[in-house]
Protein backbone atom coordinates (compact mmCIF):
# COMPACT_ATOMS: atom_id res chain seq x y z
CA UNK A 1 0.00 0.00 0.00
CA UNK A 2 1.14 3.53 -0.52
CA UNK A 3 0.41 6.35 1.89
CA UNK A 4 0.79 9.43 -0.26
CA UNK A 5 -1.92 12.05 -0.10
CA UNK A 6 -2.05 15.79 -0.55
CA UNK A 7 -2.03 18.62 1.95
CA UNK A 8 -5.69 19.49 1.46
CA UNK A 9 -7.00 15.97 2.13
CA UNK A 10 -4.65 15.46 5.06
CA UNK A 11 -5.67 18.66 6.80
CA UNK A 12 -9.37 17.99 6.15
CA UNK A 13 -9.05 15.08 8.59
CA UNK A 14 -8.17 17.44 11.45
CA UNK A 15 -11.23 18.61 13.42
CA UNK A 16 -11.45 21.93 15.25
CA UNK A 17 -10.23 21.54 18.82
CA UNK A 18 -7.70 18.82 17.94
CA UNK A 19 -4.40 18.34 19.77
CA UNK A 20 -1.48 18.49 17.35
CA UNK A 21 2.15 17.69 17.89
CA UNK A 22 4.19 19.64 15.36
CA UNK A 23 7.87 18.95 14.76
CA UNK A 24 10.65 21.46 14.31
CA UNK A 25 13.07 23.70 16.16
CA UNK A 26 12.72 27.40 15.34
CA UNK A 27 11.32 26.45 11.94
CA UNK A 28 14.05 23.93 11.10
CA UNK A 29 12.35 20.60 10.43
CA UNK A 30 8.89 22.16 10.65
CA UNK A 31 6.21 20.92 8.21
CA UNK A 32 5.53 24.35 6.71
CA UNK A 33 3.22 23.37 3.82
CA UNK A 34 0.86 21.56 6.15
CA UNK A 35 0.87 24.52 8.55
CA UNK A 36 -0.04 26.86 5.68
CA UNK A 37 -2.90 24.54 4.75
CA UNK A 38 -4.21 24.45 8.35
CA UNK A 39 -4.34 28.24 8.19
CA UNK A 40 -6.04 28.19 4.77
CA UNK A 41 -8.71 25.80 6.09
CA UNK A 42 -9.04 27.85 9.29
CA UNK A 43 -8.89 25.04 11.86
CA UNK A 44 -9.77 26.48 15.26
CA UNK A 45 -9.16 26.00 19.00
CA UNK A 46 -6.10 23.87 18.43
CA UNK A 47 -3.81 22.62 21.19
CA UNK A 48 -0.22 22.61 19.94
CA UNK A 49 2.59 20.56 21.46
CA UNK A 50 5.92 21.68 20.03
CA UNK A 51 9.42 22.72 21.03
CA UNK A 52 8.75 26.39 20.33
CA UNK A 53 6.32 28.70 18.55
CA UNK A 54 8.73 29.74 15.80
CA UNK A 55 8.65 33.35 14.74
CA UNK A 56 5.56 35.37 13.77
CA UNK A 57 6.09 34.69 10.05
CA UNK A 58 7.81 31.32 10.47
CA UNK A 59 6.51 27.83 11.12
CA UNK A 60 4.20 27.33 14.10
CA UNK A 61 4.30 31.09 14.70
CA UNK A 62 1.91 31.56 11.80
CA UNK A 63 -0.77 29.49 13.59
CA UNK A 64 -0.40 31.73 16.66
CA UNK A 65 -0.65 34.91 14.60
CA UNK A 66 -3.75 33.51 12.84
CA UNK A 67 -5.31 32.96 16.31
CA UNK A 68 -6.11 29.32 15.66
CA UNK A 69 -4.50 28.09 18.87
CA UNK A 70 -6.05 27.99 22.35
CA UNK A 71 -3.24 26.18 24.18
CA UNK A 72 0.47 25.66 23.63
CA UNK A 73 2.79 23.24 25.42
CA UNK A 74 6.35 24.28 24.52
CA UNK A 75 9.81 24.88 25.95
CA UNK A 76 10.45 28.26 24.38
CA UNK A 77 8.30 31.12 23.09
CA UNK A 78 10.94 33.85 23.22
CA UNK A 79 11.29 34.25 19.46
CA UNK A 80 7.59 34.93 18.97
CA UNK A 81 6.40 38.14 20.67
CA UNK A 82 2.83 37.40 19.54
CA UNK A 83 2.75 34.20 21.65
CA UNK A 84 3.84 36.21 24.68
CA UNK A 85 1.32 38.97 23.92
CA UNK A 86 -1.60 36.51 23.62
CA UNK A 87 -0.46 34.71 26.77
CA UNK A 88 -0.26 37.91 28.84
CA UNK A 89 -3.63 39.08 27.42
CA UNK A 90 -5.19 35.79 28.54
CA UNK A 91 -6.11 34.76 24.99
CA UNK A 92 -3.76 31.79 24.91
CA UNK A 93 -2.87 29.21 27.54
CA UNK A 94 0.86 28.44 27.56
CA UNK A 95 2.52 25.61 29.47
CA UNK A 96 6.29 26.12 29.53
CA UNK A 97 8.20 22.88 29.94
CA UNK A 98 11.95 22.21 30.01
CA UNK A 99 13.01 21.00 26.58
CA UNK A 100 14.40 17.68 27.73
CA UNK A 101 11.31 17.02 29.82
CA UNK A 102 9.05 17.82 26.87
CA UNK A 103 10.99 15.37 24.69
CA UNK A 104 10.65 12.68 27.36
CA UNK A 105 6.93 13.33 27.91
CA UNK A 106 6.36 12.88 24.20
CA UNK A 107 8.59 9.82 24.12
CA UNK A 108 6.77 8.32 27.11
CA UNK A 109 3.45 8.89 25.34
CA UNK A 110 4.63 6.95 22.34
CA UNK A 111 6.58 4.25 24.12
CA UNK A 112 3.77 3.11 26.38
CA UNK A 113 5.27 4.45 29.59
CA UNK A 114 3.29 5.84 32.50
CA UNK A 115 5.63 8.81 32.83
CA UNK A 116 9.26 9.63 33.40
CA UNK A 117 11.30 10.68 36.44
CA UNK A 118 13.65 13.61 35.93
CA UNK A 119 15.73 15.78 38.26
CA UNK A 120 15.19 18.71 35.90
CA UNK A 121 12.86 21.29 37.45
CA UNK A 122 13.17 20.10 41.06
CA UNK A 123 12.88 23.12 43.37
CA UNK A 124 11.71 25.44 40.58
CA UNK A 125 8.30 26.70 39.44
CA UNK A 126 8.20 23.74 37.04
CA UNK A 127 7.72 21.41 40.02
CA UNK A 128 4.50 23.11 41.18
CA UNK A 129 1.67 20.60 41.45
CA UNK A 130 3.83 17.66 40.44
CA UNK A 131 4.61 14.53 42.40
CA UNK A 132 8.17 14.18 43.71
CA UNK A 133 9.43 10.60 43.90
CA UNK A 134 12.64 9.67 45.67
CA UNK A 135 14.84 7.01 44.10
CA UNK A 136 18.01 5.95 45.92
CA UNK A 137 17.77 9.07 48.05
CA UNK A 138 17.54 11.46 45.12
CA UNK A 139 14.35 13.44 44.35
CA UNK A 140 12.84 13.33 40.87
CA UNK A 141 9.76 14.93 39.34
CA UNK A 142 7.16 12.61 37.89
CA UNK A 143 6.40 13.97 34.42
CA UNK A 144 3.37 12.47 32.72
CA UNK A 145 3.20 11.27 29.12
CA UNK A 146 1.87 13.43 26.30
CA UNK A 147 -0.24 12.11 23.47
CA UNK A 148 -1.83 13.88 20.51
CA UNK A 149 -4.65 13.32 18.05
CA UNK A 150 -2.28 14.13 15.19
CA UNK A 151 1.48 14.41 14.83
CA UNK A 152 2.50 16.56 11.90
CA UNK A 153 6.15 16.03 11.21
CA UNK A 154 8.74 16.98 8.62
CA UNK A 155 11.23 14.55 7.12
CA UNK A 156 14.00 14.68 4.53
CA UNK A 157 12.95 11.62 2.53
CA UNK A 158 10.06 9.23 2.75
CA UNK A 159 9.32 6.14 0.72
CA UNK A 160 5.72 5.40 -0.27
CA UNK A 161 5.59 2.86 2.52
CA UNK A 162 6.15 5.61 5.10
CA UNK A 163 9.74 4.97 6.15
CA UNK A 164 11.41 8.27 7.06
CA UNK A 165 14.89 9.71 6.91
CA UNK A 166 15.82 13.06 8.39
CA UNK A 167 18.46 15.70 7.65
CA UNK A 168 20.89 16.98 10.30
CA UNK A 169 19.24 19.17 12.94
CA UNK A 170 15.89 19.02 11.14
CA UNK A 171 15.22 15.74 12.95
CA UNK A 172 14.83 17.22 16.47
CA UNK A 173 11.33 16.38 17.80
CA UNK A 174 9.99 14.86 14.56
CA UNK A 175 11.11 11.28 15.13
CA UNK A 176 10.00 11.43 18.77
CA UNK A 177 6.52 12.70 17.86
CA UNK A 178 6.10 10.03 15.19
CA UNK A 179 5.44 7.57 18.03
CA UNK A 180 2.97 9.60 20.04
CA UNK A 181 -0.17 10.42 18.07
CA UNK A 182 -3.24 8.61 16.83
CA UNK A 183 -2.61 9.79 13.27
CA UNK A 184 0.87 10.64 11.99
CA UNK A 185 1.17 12.86 8.93
CA UNK A 186 4.67 13.22 7.49
CA UNK A 187 5.68 16.01 5.15
CA UNK A 188 8.90 14.92 3.43
CA UNK A 189 10.99 17.02 1.07
CA UNK A 190 11.24 14.05 -1.29
CA UNK A 191 9.27 10.86 -1.79
CA UNK A 192 11.28 7.96 -3.18
CA UNK A 193 10.27 4.46 -4.34
CA UNK A 194 9.94 1.76 -1.68
CA UNK A 195 13.33 0.17 -1.07
CA UNK A 196 15.42 3.22 -1.90
CA UNK A 197 15.91 4.03 1.78
CA UNK A 198 17.91 1.15 3.22
CA UNK A 199 16.64 -0.44 6.43
CA UNK A 200 19.72 0.82 8.28
CA UNK A 201 19.00 4.42 7.25
CA UNK A 202 15.36 4.41 8.38
CA UNK A 203 14.90 6.46 11.55
CA UNK A 204 11.10 6.31 11.71
CA UNK A 205 9.74 2.94 10.55
CA UNK A 206 6.76 2.83 8.19
CA UNK A 207 4.42 1.34 10.79
CA UNK A 208 4.38 4.66 12.66
CA UNK A 209 3.39 6.78 9.68
CA UNK A 210 -0.17 7.02 8.36
CA UNK A 211 0.07 9.60 5.58
CA UNK A 212 2.79 11.11 3.40
CA UNK A 213 2.19 14.57 1.98
CA UNK A 214 3.04 14.83 -1.70
CA UNK A 215 4.88 17.86 -2.96
CA UNK A 216 2.05 19.39 -5.02
CA UNK A 217 -1.59 19.70 -4.05
CA UNK B 1 39.68 44.64 26.62
CA UNK B 2 35.93 44.48 26.03
CA UNK B 3 34.07 43.07 29.05
CA UNK B 4 32.55 40.23 27.08
CA UNK B 5 35.93 39.33 25.55
CA UNK B 6 37.46 39.09 29.04
CA UNK B 7 34.68 36.69 30.08
CA UNK B 8 34.91 34.55 26.93
CA UNK B 9 38.72 34.31 27.12
CA UNK B 10 38.63 33.28 30.76
CA UNK B 11 35.91 30.66 30.22
CA UNK B 12 37.91 29.28 27.28
CA UNK B 13 40.70 28.38 29.72
CA UNK B 14 38.31 25.97 31.47
CA UNK B 15 38.03 23.82 28.32
CA UNK B 16 39.90 20.51 28.30
CA UNK B 17 40.80 18.21 25.44
CA UNK B 18 38.48 15.30 24.79
CA UNK B 19 35.42 16.89 26.37
CA UNK B 20 31.90 17.48 25.09
CA UNK B 21 30.68 21.03 25.63
CA UNK B 22 27.39 22.88 25.16
CA UNK B 23 27.66 26.64 24.69
CA UNK B 24 24.57 28.75 25.27
CA UNK B 25 23.36 31.40 22.87
CA UNK B 26 25.00 34.85 22.98
CA UNK B 27 28.16 35.46 24.98
CA UNK B 28 28.77 31.75 25.74
CA UNK B 29 28.89 30.98 22.00
CA UNK B 30 31.89 33.32 21.62
CA UNK B 31 33.98 31.14 23.97
CA UNK B 32 34.69 28.93 20.94
CA UNK B 33 36.66 31.83 19.39
CA UNK B 34 39.28 31.81 22.15
CA UNK B 35 40.18 28.14 22.59
CA UNK B 36 43.86 27.31 22.84
CA UNK B 37 45.21 26.03 19.51
CA UNK B 38 45.24 22.26 19.27
CA UNK B 39 42.61 21.74 21.96
CA UNK B 40 40.27 18.86 21.03
CA UNK B 41 36.95 20.12 22.33
CA UNK B 42 33.70 18.85 20.82
CA UNK B 43 30.52 20.88 20.84
CA UNK B 44 26.97 19.66 21.24
CA UNK B 45 23.93 21.71 20.39
CA UNK B 46 20.69 20.61 22.03
CA UNK B 47 18.67 20.90 18.83
CA UNK B 48 20.41 17.75 17.72
CA UNK B 49 24.05 17.78 16.66
CA UNK B 50 27.22 16.46 18.25
CA UNK B 51 30.28 17.92 16.54
CA UNK B 52 29.10 21.44 15.87
CA UNK B 53 31.46 23.70 13.89
CA UNK B 54 31.45 27.49 13.44
CA UNK B 55 29.24 29.22 10.90
CA UNK B 56 30.17 28.09 7.39
CA UNK B 57 31.53 30.42 4.77
CA UNK B 58 29.35 31.95 2.09
CA UNK B 59 27.80 29.34 -0.17
CA UNK B 60 28.25 26.51 2.33
CA UNK B 61 25.10 26.94 4.43
CA UNK B 62 22.78 23.97 4.84
CA UNK B 63 19.34 25.23 5.97
CA UNK B 64 18.87 21.98 7.90
CA UNK B 65 21.94 22.62 10.07
CA UNK B 66 21.55 25.26 12.76
CA UNK B 67 22.46 25.80 16.39
CA UNK B 68 19.91 26.12 19.19
CA UNK B 69 19.52 29.82 18.43
CA UNK B 70 18.48 29.07 14.86
CA UNK B 71 21.75 30.38 13.39
CA UNK B 72 23.42 28.49 10.57
CA UNK B 73 26.43 26.45 11.67
CA UNK B 74 28.76 23.81 10.32
CA UNK B 75 29.61 20.32 11.48
CA UNK B 76 33.01 18.67 11.81
CA UNK B 77 33.84 15.54 9.81
CA UNK B 78 32.59 12.76 12.07
CA UNK B 79 29.71 14.76 13.50
CA UNK B 80 26.46 12.99 14.38
CA UNK B 81 22.87 14.19 14.12
CA UNK B 82 20.46 13.05 16.83
CA UNK B 83 16.87 13.59 17.93
CA UNK B 84 15.80 15.78 20.85
CA UNK B 85 15.25 12.86 23.25
CA UNK B 86 18.78 11.54 22.68
CA UNK B 87 20.17 15.05 22.80
CA UNK B 88 18.77 15.60 26.28
CA UNK B 89 19.75 12.08 27.26
CA UNK B 90 23.32 13.22 26.63
CA UNK B 91 22.71 16.33 28.74
CA UNK B 92 21.01 14.68 31.72
CA UNK B 93 22.75 11.33 31.53
CA UNK B 94 26.28 12.39 32.40
CA UNK B 95 27.60 12.48 28.82
CA UNK B 96 27.99 16.26 28.63
CA UNK B 97 31.15 17.48 30.37
CA UNK B 98 30.58 21.22 30.40
CA UNK B 99 27.78 23.69 29.78
CA UNK B 100 28.36 27.43 29.58
CA UNK B 101 25.28 29.61 30.10
CA UNK B 102 24.45 33.25 30.55
CA UNK B 103 22.80 34.45 33.74
CA UNK B 104 20.42 37.08 35.09
CA UNK B 105 21.30 36.41 38.76
CA UNK B 106 23.55 34.07 40.76
CA UNK B 107 23.55 33.85 44.54
CA UNK B 108 25.62 32.74 47.54
CA UNK B 109 24.16 29.24 47.28
CA UNK B 110 25.42 29.00 43.70
CA UNK B 111 21.86 29.06 42.39
CA UNK B 112 21.30 30.46 38.91
CA UNK B 113 18.28 32.36 37.60
CA UNK B 114 18.39 32.90 33.85
CA UNK B 115 15.08 32.06 32.19
CA UNK B 116 12.40 34.55 33.09
CA UNK B 117 11.60 37.97 34.51
CA UNK B 118 7.96 37.46 35.50
CA UNK B 119 5.65 40.03 33.96
CA UNK B 120 8.36 41.38 31.68
CA UNK B 121 10.14 38.64 29.81
CA UNK B 122 8.74 35.14 29.55
CA UNK B 123 10.74 33.43 26.84
CA UNK B 124 10.62 29.98 28.42
CA UNK B 125 13.47 27.89 29.74
CA UNK B 126 14.27 26.03 26.52
CA UNK B 127 17.06 23.64 27.42
CA UNK B 128 18.52 25.69 30.30
CA UNK B 129 16.95 23.74 33.18
CA UNK B 130 18.13 20.39 31.80
CA UNK B 131 21.61 21.78 31.11
CA UNK B 132 22.08 23.20 34.61
CA UNK B 133 20.61 20.10 36.27
CA UNK B 134 22.45 17.61 34.09
CA UNK B 135 25.85 18.74 32.80
CA UNK B 136 28.87 17.55 34.78
CA UNK B 137 30.21 21.10 35.05
CA UNK B 138 28.11 24.27 34.85
CA UNK B 139 29.87 27.56 34.09
CA UNK B 140 27.93 30.81 34.26
CA UNK B 141 29.38 33.46 31.93
CA UNK B 142 27.84 36.86 32.55
CA UNK B 143 28.56 40.49 33.29
CA UNK B 144 28.91 41.28 36.99
CA UNK B 145 26.17 43.93 36.96
CA UNK B 146 23.26 45.03 34.81
CA UNK B 147 22.05 48.64 34.70
CA UNK B 148 24.21 49.46 37.74
CA UNK B 149 22.74 46.60 39.82
CA UNK B 150 24.85 43.67 40.94
CA UNK B 151 23.88 40.27 39.51
CA UNK B 152 25.85 38.48 42.26
CA UNK B 153 23.27 38.39 45.04
CA UNK B 154 22.77 37.01 48.54
CA UNK B 155 19.68 35.22 47.24
CA UNK B 156 18.22 35.19 43.74
CA UNK B 157 15.02 37.22 43.40
CA UNK B 158 14.00 35.73 40.04
CA UNK B 159 12.63 32.20 39.52
CA UNK B 160 15.50 29.69 39.65
CA UNK B 161 16.71 27.65 36.71
CA UNK B 162 17.82 24.85 39.02
CA UNK B 163 18.55 24.25 42.70
CA UNK B 164 21.75 22.51 41.69
CA UNK B 165 24.82 24.56 42.59
CA UNK B 166 26.72 25.82 39.56
CA UNK B 167 30.44 25.04 39.32
CA UNK B 168 31.97 28.38 38.40
CA UNK B 169 30.94 31.99 37.71
CA UNK B 170 33.04 34.08 35.34
CA UNK B 171 32.43 37.82 35.00
CA UNK B 172 34.49 40.69 33.55
CA UNK B 173 35.71 41.38 37.10
CA UNK B 174 36.22 38.01 38.73
CA UNK B 175 36.09 34.23 38.85
CA UNK B 176 33.87 33.00 41.69
CA UNK B 177 33.47 29.45 42.92
CA UNK B 178 30.35 28.49 44.87
CA UNK B 179 31.20 26.23 47.83
CA UNK B 180 29.42 24.90 50.93
CA UNK B 181 30.68 28.00 52.78
CA UNK B 182 29.62 30.49 50.09
CA UNK B 183 31.10 32.25 47.06
CA UNK B 184 34.88 32.12 47.01
CA UNK B 185 36.76 34.76 45.04
CA UNK B 186 39.28 32.73 43.03
CA UNK B 187 40.62 35.34 40.59
CA UNK B 188 40.27 38.96 39.63
CA UNK B 189 40.55 40.30 36.08
CA UNK B 190 43.82 42.05 35.15
CA UNK B 191 43.83 45.55 36.65
CA UNK B 192 40.86 44.88 38.94
CA UNK B 193 41.24 45.00 42.74
CA UNK B 194 39.62 42.69 45.29
CA UNK B 195 37.88 45.75 46.76
CA UNK B 196 36.31 46.54 43.38
CA UNK B 197 34.90 43.02 43.15
CA UNK B 198 33.53 43.19 46.70
CA UNK B 199 31.95 46.58 45.96
CA UNK B 200 30.34 45.27 42.78
CA UNK B 201 28.82 42.23 44.54
CA UNK B 202 25.71 42.29 46.70
CA UNK B 203 26.65 38.82 47.95
CA UNK B 204 29.22 38.43 50.69
CA UNK B 205 32.35 36.96 49.13
CA UNK B 206 34.84 34.69 50.82
CA UNK B 207 38.32 36.10 50.20
CA UNK B 208 41.08 33.48 50.53
CA UNK B 209 44.65 34.40 51.39
CA UNK B 210 45.70 34.09 47.78
CA UNK B 211 43.52 35.49 44.99
CA UNK B 212 44.86 34.93 41.50
CA UNK B 213 44.71 37.14 38.43
CA UNK B 214 42.96 35.82 35.33
CA UNK B 215 45.75 34.53 33.06
CA UNK B 216 44.49 36.32 29.97
CA UNK B 217 45.86 39.14 27.84
CA UNK B 218 45.09 41.25 24.77
CA UNK B 219 47.38 39.02 22.72
CA UNK B 220 45.58 35.72 23.30
CA UNK B 221 44.75 33.75 20.21
CA UNK B 222 41.52 34.88 18.56
CA UNK B 223 41.54 32.15 15.93
CA UNK B 224 38.16 30.56 15.42
CA UNK B 225 38.45 26.83 15.92
CA UNK B 226 36.58 24.19 14.04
Amino acid sequence: MHKATNCTKAVEMIPDGATLMIGGFLGVGTPSRTIDEIIRQGKKNLTIIANDTGRPALGIGKLIVAKLVKKVIASHIGTNPETQRQMIAGELEVVLTPQGTLAEQIRAGGYGLGGVLTATGIGTTVAEGKQVIEVNGKPYLLELPLHADFAIIAAHRADYHGNLEYALTARNFNSVMAMSADVVIAEPEHIVPIGVISPDAVITPFCCVDYIIERCN
Amino acid sequence: MDEKVIIAKRVALEMKSGTLVNLGIGLPTTVANYLAPGLDVYFQSENGIVGLAPAPQDGMVDPDLTDAGGGFVGAIPGAASIDSALSFGLIRGGHLDVTVLGGLEVDELGHLANWTVPGKMIPGMGGAMDLVSGAKKVIVAMQHSAKGKSKILKRCTLPLTSVRRVSLIVTELAVLEPTDAGLVLKEVAPGVTIEQVIAASEATLIIPEKVGVMPISENDAVAAKA
